[in-house]
């Protein structure tokens, strides 16, 4: 066990001290190679000079171009890291059989089941819807930018620095052994002492402000940065969603927020919010975290529901099936989101009438789902079918997702639930909705934006067999958790004594085993797709025939995205532009107005890594210096009045001029 | 009284294959009839939401493969988005099947609800008019499970022997952390939960063993916290008690506490005899001596409570609070201690008494005895400084250098 017998704590270093280096050979190991990669990585950049390059361009950038193409980023390297833990669930619950220990102890094994799931939720699926609005957002409502580009840029680095938080972790004491929603009175001090609780409220903590801020800067981009016409039941689909998705954010982050900080009191101060004693209740706890917590499940899917729509749409070569019914679907979603959390512990004992109406309030939920689901086959419906790489995924989904919808309705039933909770059908059935849902979204969306953002198309053969893998690779990990949960056997489980179980999970191996034949084919895809680039290009804007605002810009777009704003006439503006042959702008450009990039944000999330992990390892003058230091530099920063600069009109005229011959040419 | 009506027939076909795989679908195979009757909730449930499932799933590949963008025979309507019949049945329809499943849900809720009597033994056989429920009180310790059986006064860890056709009714409770109780052969599970106490009514409907298991992660020991639950006719389950009777061990609080202490794996043994209040104190937080009981604070607080001295004499409200007694979270202050409420002119009467301007300290100072994990130095104590550390070390810091 990596935890101290008696912590001591010094001025200089709080608790920290040797003993905290994980000595499981595991770890060290996994630290040897993080070390070496890292190392690697910081050398090439170092050989040839990236490093002024991704400063000035990327780091310190408040385009919500590049910072939506950085959450997908952070997205992809956590995914790896987040899979990494589950491959090491997969072996050792096939190993741990018949006396067999496995090749885990409890300390290790409770650790990587809790990281498992709050990096896949908070760093691989936040990430890559946050990404993914970032990028079109503003695009798709003919914006220049987000309403607040710095807010935006700062969003993402705390984002980030929640992630490396969570990462120290891993090599600097040990992490939460507590699940992901870590439930008093198990993650209170008496319980769990040690630092992993902290780094997991911590990370949670300086993460949850970014993505809370990042709501916000959204949700007033769609309220007030809307081009001139687009009224709100005339905005794409995809927006409509995300302003769904911002709303929950805003209303629910802030419980976490307040949650966290209510066990931070109960860990640091000794208030007795969630303990036993003391007039303390758990059980409030976990009310709370679910009223944060099923919202989110809505904040992850939504978004990739507008995914799901435009992808449909387009590939089908038809307008969406019942655009209102959808958005008045979308809305439902978001308000019913609210009313359903306590399915999630119906077994906790609550009397069956507060169990029924929770459960028929989340069946309920299940109608405008089931809408949505046939709206998009009735746009497929007499149309014309492309199965380009997004409609694929777009398919696998709705054939995955509706078997995920469909036990979860089943879990909704509380004397059906009180046989599942908990078990691995319940396991089966989050990463069935997840997985086919939130995933196989954002690679459709990857697939679909990738020339947007590139200026060429992903590579079909490697795209292919990664979607293969990965589908295949989903059902073989997956249905086996379902007969197993149908045979009774619980989740975080690390050692089995019943045989008959053993082939099951060997099943799931396997499956894991091809999923990550899938992310490997993906990364090789995205590999040869940059090394074979010119073979792809998309010299257009509007590689397949798009039918929302952001395929009239150029791929990738011109920093100013648009240079005129775009005047809107109904829904799927582009379709209606090309359908009408409206004729590019070609005079009377204007300087245009832009924000300057910024270090402030880097910087400050900077300093609240470092004070979160100040505060993890209790050493108090690094966090009181540290946060002392955000604050005065946020101060600082607030007067800096050199924020912005305008394009002249002549750069702007050689750009679009440039591209008006292109298209000629092409045309 | 069935609710459901038969499952369909391609889950039946779906649950053979299982069973010829040589897989025990434990959930869809119970032994119990509060389990069977979940199972069948289940299977309607299934079976009426396929009614749309199915269709979707079909029409998903159809639509896709018949408007393929090759098959140019195929009608395009390009500007075709709406239509008020389709709208119609893709609301109404999955609407229609919710009421179905909502009044199914209202229904077999209310039946299977753990808290409630049985109402039947199995689908043949009513619950007669005086049955008695076998009572059994189940606590869930770090990491195994203690059953208290009160009207045998018999205890068992890790082992549960229940006669079949009987209703049993169960009351958990937990020691330290949250934990679920689950024997998927006869019920349902529900969470165990320290200071509070919840119900299970379950029956057995055939002899055999089962397996038993916490289904809440509840910390390092937690896969090894398994038992079997042996479900015998009547003659074997009085034959076991009297067995139990036997034996030498006594379940007395402080066996209890020892036992309570964590440990892993543990091997199921038997307690000839068990102090009557042990159930009730475990829920009530108090059996360690000196601990006021839960039910007890209520009660004063009910009358209007303690006033500003009730607030900050918390020593013996404290249950699992710290590692150890007098110590407490980083950022927190040493617990200020009052040992006893009186007016100053009894105080001076009282010093007076005993030659002595201190107030010797009647509070216990050893170990809280459940748990003993270390804590961290408080910042407080280093920076406020020795003053009041050497005036807290009567009230508990004492052994904190240990």
């Amino acid at each position: 066990m990596a935890v101290p017998a008696n912590v001591e704590t010094t001025f200089l270093l709080g608790r920290l001290t040797w003993d905290a280096i994980p000595k499981e050979p595991i770890v060290f190991a996994t630290f040897i190679v993080v070390a070496i990669g890292g190392a690697a990585v910081l050398a090439l950049l170092t050989k040839y000079r990236l490093w002024g390059y991704l400063w000035h361009e990327w780091f310190t950038s408040v385009d919500h171009k590049k910072i939506g193409i950085m959450y997908m980023i952070l997205g992809l390297i956590m995914l790896v890291r987040g899979f990494a833990d589950a491959v090491m669930m997969r072996i050792q619950q096939v190993w741990a059989f018949g006396g067999s220990e496995g090749y885990l102890n409890a300390h290790h094994y409770d650790q990587i089941f809790t990281a498992h799931g709050v990096i896949m939720i908070f760093f691989v699926a936040m990430p890559f819807v946050t990404g993914i609005m970032n990028y079109l957002v503003p695009l798709q409502i003919g914006a220049r930018d987000v309403s607040f580009p710095f807010l935006n840029n700062f969003s993402f680095w705390m984002t980030t620095g929640g992630a490396i938080i969570i990462m120290a972790s891993l090599f600097v004491g040990e992490f939460a052994q507590t699940g992901w929603l870590a439930f008093p009175p198990l993650s209170g001090l008496s319980y769990s002492p040690y630092v992993g609780v902290d780094y997991y409220i911590w990370g949670l903590q300086v993460a949850g402000v970014g993505t809370t801020l990042s709501g916000i800067n959204l949700l007033v981009t769609i309220l007030k940065m809307r081009a001139p016409g687009m009224t709100m039941m005339r905005m794409p689909i995809f927006t409509w969603t995300s302003f769904c998705t911002n709303i929950l954010i805003v209303a629910s982050f802030p419980v976490l927020t307040a949650t966290l900080v209510l066990l931070t009191l109960d860990r640091y101060v000794g208030t007795n919010f969630f303990t036993n004693d003391l007039g303390g209740n758990p059980m409030m706890y976990i009310n709370l975290i679910w009223i944060w917590g099923h919202p989110e499940v809505y904040i992850l899917i939504l978004p990739l529901f507008g995914v799901f729509s435009e992808v449909t749409s387009t590939f089908s070569g038809k307008r969406l099936f019942g655009y209102t019914s959808m958005v008045y679907a979308t809305v439902c979603i978001t308000v019913l989101s609210y009313l359903v959390w306590l399915h999630h512990f119906f077994t906790m004992g609550s009397g069956a009438s507060v169990n029924s109406f929770f459960g028929i309030t989340t069946m309920i939920i299940s109608i405008p789902t089931g809408a949505k689901i046939f709206n998009w086959l009735f746009t497929m419906y007499q149309g014309r079918v492309r199965f380009e790489l997004p409609m694929m995924w777009t398919i696998a989904f709705m054939l995955t997702f509706t078997i995920g919808g469909m036990t979860g309705v089943l879990l909704a039933v509380p004397p059906a639930d009180f046989v599942l909770h908990n078990s691995l059908f319940l396991i089966a059935h989050f990463h069935n909705v997840i997985i086919g849902g939130v995933l196989f979204g954002s690679f459709a969306a990857i697939n679909f934006w990738w020339p947007k953002a590139f200026g060429f198309k992903l590579n079909v053969f490697w795209g292919k067999v990664s979607f293969w893998f990965w589908v295949v690779g989903f059902w073989v990990a997956f249905a086996p958790l379902y007969v197993l949960g149908l045979m009774g056997v619980t989740r975080r489980m690390r050692v089995f004594d019943d045989p008959d179980l053993q082939i099951w999970f060997i099943i799931a191996g396997f499956g894991a085993f091809l999923i990550a034949c899938g992310i490997a084919a993906m990364f090789i895809q995205f590999g040869v797709s940059i090394w074979k680039r010119n073979e792809n290009r998309d010299l257009t804007g509007d590689p397949w025939n798009g039918r929302t605002l952001e395929w009239a810009t150029s791929s990738p777009p011109a920093p100013y995205n648009f240079a005129f704003t775009p005047v809107i006439h109904g829904l799927d503006a582009y379709a209606d532009m090309k359908a009408a042959g409206a004729a590019r702008g070609n005079g009377n450009f204007i300087p245009i107005h832009m924000p300057r990039y910024t270090e402030a944000g880097i910087i400050l999330a900077g300093l609240a890594t470092v004070c979160g992990m100040a505060l993890i390892w209790y050493i108090w003058w690094l966090a009181a210096l540290s946060f002392v230091g955000l604050v005065g530099y946020a101060i600082h920063h607030s007067f800096n009045y050199d924020r912005d600069y305008h394009i002249p009109a002549d750069e702007v005229r050689v750009t679009e001029d440039a591209r008006t011959r292109l298209l000629a040419q092409e045309a | 009284m069935r609710i459901l009506p038969p499952a369909p027939g391609a889950l039946a076909l779906g649950m053979s294959f299982l069973l010829l795989t040589g897989c025990k679908p434990v959930v869809l195979a119970p032994a119990g009839d509060i389990a069977e009757r979940q199972k069948d909730l289940l299977l309607a449930a299934t079976g009426l939401m396929l009614i749309v499932i199915i269709p979707v799933m079909c029409l998903t590949l159809w639509f896709a493969w018949k408007y393929r963008a090759a098959n140019r025979q195929a009608a395009y309507r390009p500007d075709w988005d709406h239509s008020a019949k389709f709208e119609l049945a893709i609301w109404g329809l999955p609407l229609l099947i919710i009421i179905c499943l909502g009044a199914l849900t209202w229904v077999g809720t209310h039946l299977l609800d753990p808290y409630r009597p049985l109402d039947r033994l199995s689908a043949t056989e009513e619950i007669a008019e005086d049955h008695q429920p076998l009572k059994v009180q189940v606590v869930a310790l770090d990491w195994k499970w203690l059953f208290i059986y009160p009207e045998q006064d018999i205890a068992a860890v890790n082992e549960l022997v229940v006669p079949t056709d009987r209703e049993i009714e169960f009351s958990l409770t937990a020691s330290s952390v949250m934990n679920a109780f689950y024997i998927p052969a006869m019920a349902g599970m529900i969470y165990a939960m320290p200071g509070m106490e919840t119900k299970l009514h379950g029956v057995f409907n055939h002899e055999g063993e089962y397996q038993g298991l916490a289904s809440h992660y509840s910390g390092a020991g937690f896969s090894g916290m398994r038992f079997k639950a042996h479900a015998t006719d009547t003659a074997g389950f009085d034959d076991w008690v009297s067995r139990a009777r036997e034996g030498q061990d006594a379940l007395t609080r402080d066996e209890y506490l020892r036992l309570e202490a964590p440990s892993e794996n543990v091997a199921p043994r038997i307690y000839a005899e068990v102090d009557p209040d042990l159930f009730a104190r475990a829920v009530n937080l108090c059996v360690e001596e000196g601990k006021m009981c839960m039910a007890e604070m209520m009660d004063i607080d009910s009358r209007g409570g303690l006033g500003l001295e009730g607030t900050i004499n918390i020593q013996s409200l404290t249950h699992d609070k710290h590692a150890r007694r007098g110590a407490r979270p980083v950022l927190g202050h040493q617990p200020i201690m009052v040992t006893s409420i009186c007016t100053p002119e009894e105080a001076a009467l009282m010093f007076a008494d005993l030659g002595s301007t201190q107030p010797t300290s009647r509070a216990d100072q050893s170990r809280l005895q459940s748990r003993a994990l270390p804590v961290p130095d408080s910042l407080f104590d280093r920076l406020i400084a020795p003053t009041i550390r050497d005036a807290g070390n009567t009230a508990g810091t004492a052994d904190q250098k240990l």
